[in-house]
């Protein structure tokens, strides 16, 4: 029994299981969710330039307001940094401030995304009028849902913050959504490149 | 190592300094404004194709940026599987569409019957008769 200590070890003593295996397992979400906007994307691509006679990008789209709106978006990414660094710092009051303004911004970038869309279907521009219409909607509409139930996952989370404070199983919660958040900028970033600005292009 | 360094390791990797942040936004922003300059202001009107080209690639430069400046992706990150996910999901993506477009393109280039109003380019065929 004497010699034990010295006797090269091949297990593991500690409990085999990540740490944050829930961070892990929420990345392998976005990923998948990664694939359903790839299948979108894949299906604008292909339909994008087919109007049935109907306007196309160049007639429709407005870039300077998809430029204040990808401006909303990547300033709400950064916001949502700060709220990170607040909460490292743990410094709740400010974690709260940087979050209800991440709110706000993606609040003004939907506000701006169902104006659009509105006006669209308000001058016969509406999902039914031809491929490229029926696949701009899907996946534009598809990128605002998953803002939209952001912004609602950010409201449940802002409550509980000020309910229960910087406790462990919130802090896992804010980090999970930071990479939903920005991994909606990532797709956002697609979105603007593909749709928008090679859309208007002739 | 133990349990504890390993937690106090992912925190970090998951959070990122002040300064990731901010470099970060700033590159965002710079290869944001580029492309829309390029497609407002009709930099390269005559050449649309350079156009495409460019803002495609700054496009695949900024995701790299978020990624890094933002989501903190790097090797060490739960050991390397997020890296790891990450590539075979990019794998994916770039099979799904290189091949859709790839086979899309030849379905409509060979199941348009030769000499068809619909075989020339920019022909508008009946409105009616479309979807």
């Amino acid at each position: 029994m004497s010699e034990a200590p010295a006797m090269p070890r091949y297990y593991l003593t500690t409990e085999h299981h990540p740490e944050n295996g829930t961070l892990l397992g929420f990345w392998l979400y976005l990923m998948s969710d990664c694939l359903v906007f790839a299948c979108l994307f894949a299906v604008y691509a292909v339909l994008g330039r087919h109007y049935a006679g109907g306007p196309t990008g160049a007639q429709l789209f407005d870039l300077p307001v998809v430029a204040v709106n990808t401006s909303l978006l990547l300033l709400s990414s950064i916001t949502y940094g700060f709220a990170m660094l607040a909460m490292n710092g743990n410094r709740l009051r400010e974690t709260l401030l940087w979050l209800a303004l991440t709110g706000a911004l993606g609040a003004g970038f939907i506000g701006l995304e169902l104006r659009e869309f509105a006006h669209l279907v308000a001058e016969g521009a509406g999902p039914q009028r031809s491929a490229f219409l029926s696949s701009f909607f899907t996946l534009v509409g598809t990128h605002g849902l998953h803002v939209s139930f952001g912004i609602l996952w950010l409201a449940t989370l802002m409550v509980q913050l000020a309910r229960h404070g910087l406790t462990a199983a919130n802090r896992r919660r804010v980090m999970c959504l930071s990479m939903f958040w920005h991994f909606l900028d990532v797709v956002w970033i697609g979105v603007f490149t593909v749709v928008y600005l090679l859309g208007v292009l002739p | 190592m133990s349990g504890d360094a390993h937690e106090h390791d992912s925190a970090i990797e998951h959070s990122g300094s002040l300064k990731d942040y901010v470099t970060g936004f700033l590159l965002a922003v710079m290869l944001t404004a580029i492309p829309f300059w390029l497609v407002m202001a009709k930099v390269f009107f005559a050449q649309p194709g350079i156009t495409a080209a460019i803002i495609i690639a700054l496009a695949v430069v900024q995701i790299v940026i978020h990624m890094v400046y933002f989501l903190h992706m790097n090797t060490r990150a739960e050991g390397g599987w997020s890296l790891l996910a990450l590539l075979f999901t990019t794998m994916l993506v770039v099979i799904a569409l290189s091949g859709s477009l790839w086979v899309m393109y030849h379905l409509d280039h060979n199941m348009m019957p030769a000499g068809s109003p619909m075989s020339m380019p920019g022909a508008n065929p009946d409105p009616r008769n479309m979807p």
